[in-house]
């Protein structure tokens, strides 16, 4: 039973892709014993498993996910957050305040204002239910400082990494803390703002290039490169 | 109708505008046009020129439209007041209304709907230049904006239509074709699953010459479906394009 | 368009169309009984009622004198109009047309003009200047489905029982005289949808069974046989062989109809 593509080939949605044997992995579809592609992506074979990584995707919640979002409205017991997905979510204000909450006393927008940006975590989301958010968490709240950076949510893996080590080596090459939302957004906080720049240049690249090989080694040359540049005059 | 003998094919089987008459007009598409919107596409179909945006899938606005179990999607279809000889007003006519139904009707098969429940994705089309075959060229291009939003997509939907001109049966009539000729037979078609998912005539046909206009417009579709694909992978592929040079930088 | 029909009942239909049955015991390519009135509106110059099963649809033509099309100017004119009225189903509300019913008048309209039902040709005064105007009004009543089918039948019913009153035409005068002549007419097209569901093909669906359809397509076929207007609607496709299916069905029904009122 064949295989209708070579390894991370271009394919477009309705491109057939695969015959009988094979298991549709993400981004496609089976119909009829065939695995046919449903986004635009790069497609690859892992065992039987017919895999696309999307170049366009939104971000759908998944629970336990870190995400970042943007303070939409104050409401009257919790805020609206906007995650860059087709579901918007909801934070609690029992959920900050960590003791009962009481509508009288406390005034939401002294504590999170519309466009507050936060880093919360998918406490519940079902198809028929919007995410709620938590921020109850170490690492979790509102962000003051730093800058941010949009990346096609599917990228997110090749940003950190087999088992963390592209992160890792950013974060230490850099000397930047860096807070990636799985729903596509990335916080960049250094000492200086030309840290924060080569960092966000890096992960830039990372996202354009994810599919090519020697990658790791680009960015390893990239990051020693600008670091001497930086450290030169 | 009578009173204008116009030979709409001559001799040779030669159209007005020069073409056979299993020939298309020519075909421009482009892909990612629109900063604003999550997808977008361009085509230029002839003398048609028609933009399209894909917004979503987000939350439904206003709210009580969405449903709870599935995805909504919503088209509007919408002539320019200058895309016509005469101003058209920019209100929607009956016309437009009808179109955007059908249109929707046409894309709707092409996307997963249950995987988004509660959610909409809003599908504008604006004709700036008209020349016959709108509809169609407007699904050809709403399916790449949909496809460049990354909604996914059982397959790309493309539309042409096919007609017949003096006793012939022709494919993707121009303007006065549309006009003259004795039938109109739009269709849209999913390639890869030989589906049809628009349908519609007018004008008087024998059921063999209506069967053998739905046959040459599907092939006509499978024509642009190429020039589809070719379009979008024209916008993704750059990335590819950045890499090779690298390559090449590197061997020099 | 949802009143809710319960998933137990919906999965019922469908697999009964599946096993090649219907709810109401007929084939799935028969029609429901169908009963047709005409001359029902006094006030109007042509009227009809139908009857198909449940599904009830009145048709009001009206004719008066306008100015025609530039294009056109021996021509008469033709605009059809379809009202979803508010008492014919919980899911229809009073305001501007919507998209349902704008479709339908246009797929009725369509019907008529591409087989050229009426003949324009005859109804100009005046060339240019005056032309009869024939406003066929399509009104709802009860909405058990297949309304498509239905109203284009009633239409074509109410349109053979126009009449048009005699006149006399002097400087640009129109005269009223006693009587009435036959609004002319070319020829009597019949409009047959066929849907899909659980990929097999059905004709004239309940309300009930458009809830499960996947898709619809109507072909208006006129005395030669030949197809003069199609639309295809809902959110599913066709393959090429189910249309080709499809537009013989259509034909075939079309025939029965025609016999069984004698157009």
């Amino acid at each position: 039973m064949p295989t209708y593509f070579e390894k991370k080939q271009l394919v477009l949605p309705g491109e057939l892709l695969a015959e009988g044997d094979y298991l549709p992995g993400e981004n496609t579809y089976l119909e009829e014993n065939k695995i046919y592609a449903q986004r635009i992506g790069l497609v690859d074979l892992d065992n039987k498993r017919v895999n696309m990584v999307a170049l366009r995707a939104f971000y759908v919640p998944k629970v336990g996910d870190i995400v970042i979002g943007t303070v939409t409205e104050v409401g009257f017991n919790g805020w609206t957050v906007n995650i860059k997905s087709p579901y918007t979510a909801m934070l609690r204000a029992s959920d900050v305040l960590s003791r009962p909450f009481k509508p009288q006393n406390d005034e939401l927008s002294t504590v999170l204002n519309a466009g507050d940006l936060i880093v919360a975590k998918i406490a519940t989301y079902d198809r028929a239910h919007d995410p709620q958010l938590t921020v109850g968490e170490p690492g979790l709240g509102k962000i003051t400082r730093g800058q941010i950076l949009n990346v096609v949510p599917t990228k997110i893996p090749r940003v950190i990494g087999r088992k963390g080590s592209m992160i890792s080596m950013i974060k230490q090459e850099t000397n930047c803390q860096i807070i990636l939302g799985l729903n596509g957004i990335v916080l960049v906080t250094g000492k200086t703002l030309e840290d924060e720049e080569l960092a966000i240049n890096v992960i830039k690249k990372i996202e354009q290039e994810s599919h090519t090989s020697g990658l790791t080694d680009r960015i390893t040359q990239m990051l020693k490169e600008n670091k001497v540049n930086v450290e030169e005059p | 109708m009578n009173d204008k003998p116009i030979k709409l094919i001559d001799k040779k089987g030669i159209r007005l505008d020069g073409r056979k008459a299993d020939e298309l007009r020519p075909l421009k598409l482009q892909v990612g046009v629109l900063s604003n919107a999550d997808g977008s596409a361009y085509i230029e179909h002839g003398k048609n020129k028609i933009l399209a945006a894909a917004f979503g899938p987000r939350e439904m606005h206003p709210k009580h439209l969405a449903l709870a179990d599935r995805m909504v999607l919503r088209c509007r279809y919408h002539m320019a007041p200058f895309s016509v000889q005469e101003r058209k007003s920019p209100a929607p006519s009956r016309r437009e209304v009808e179109l955007s139904k059908v249109i929707r009707e046409a894309l709707e098969p092409a996307l997963f709907l249950e995987l988004y429940p509660r959610t909409g994705v809003d599908v504008f089309i604006e004709v700036l230049q008209a020349d016959g075959g709108t509809r169609c060229a407007s699904i050809t291009a709403a399916a790449l904006a949909i496809a460049d939003a990354g909604v996914p997509m059982r397959d790309l939907v493309v539309a042409c239509a096919a007609g017949k001109v003096d006793d012939k049966v022709v494919l993707d009539l121009h303007d006065e074709e549309d006009k003259l000729g004795a039938a109109d037979v739009p269709v849209a078609y999913m390639p890869s699953l030989d589906a049809i998912t628009l349908l519609q005539m007018d004008g008087i046909l024998t059921p063999n010459e209506f069967q053998q206009a739905v046959e040459i417009a599907m092939s006509g579709c499978k024509k642009i479906y190429e020039m589809q694909k070719e379009a979008l992978k024209t916008k993704y592929m750059v990335v590819k394009d950045i890499e090779e040079k690298e390559e090449e930088e590197v061997e020099e | 368009m949802s009143s809710l029909i319960t998933r137990v009942r919906l999965k019922q239909i469908s697999q009964h169309i599946e096993n090649g049955k219907r709810l109401d015991e007929r084939g799935l390519h028969d029609y429901r009984p169908i009963k047709i009135e005409q001359g029902i509106i006094e006030k109007a110059e042509g009227s009809a009622r139908i009857y198909m099963g449940k599904t009830e649809v009145l048709v009001g033509v009206k004719v008066e004198t306008g100015e025609p099309f530039p294009d056109t100017p021996n021509e008469g004119v033709q605009t059809v109009n379809a009202e979803l009225v508010p008492l014919a189903s919980p899911d229809f509300e009073p305001g501007p047309p919507d998209e349902n019913s704008i479709e339908l008048a246009r797929i009725v309209d369509r019907g008529l003009r591409e087989s050229h039902a009426i003949d324009t040709g005859k109804l100009c005064v005046e060339a240019g200047k005056k032309v009869f105007v024939v406003f066929v009004d399509v009104y709802v009543l009860n909405h058990d489905g297949n309304l498509i089918d239905a109203s284009a039948l009633a239409a074509l019913a109410a349109l053979m029982n126009t009449k048009l009153p005699n006149y006399e035409y002097k400087n640009g005068e129109l005269k009223i005289k006693q009587g009435f002549t036959q609004l002319p007419m070319k020829s009597h097209p019949i409009t047959v949808t066929i849907v899909k569901i659980n990929n097999q093909l059905v004709i004239d669906p309940q309300l009930e069974e458009e809830k499960v359809m996947d898709s619809r397509i109507s072909i208006a076929v006129n005395e030669q046989g030949n197809i003069c207007a199609v639309q295809k609607g809902g959110s599913s496709y066709f393959t090429p062989q189910q249309i080709l299916e499809a537009s013989k069905l259509a034909q075939a029904k079309a025939a029965e109809l025609r016999k069984k009122f004698n157009w």
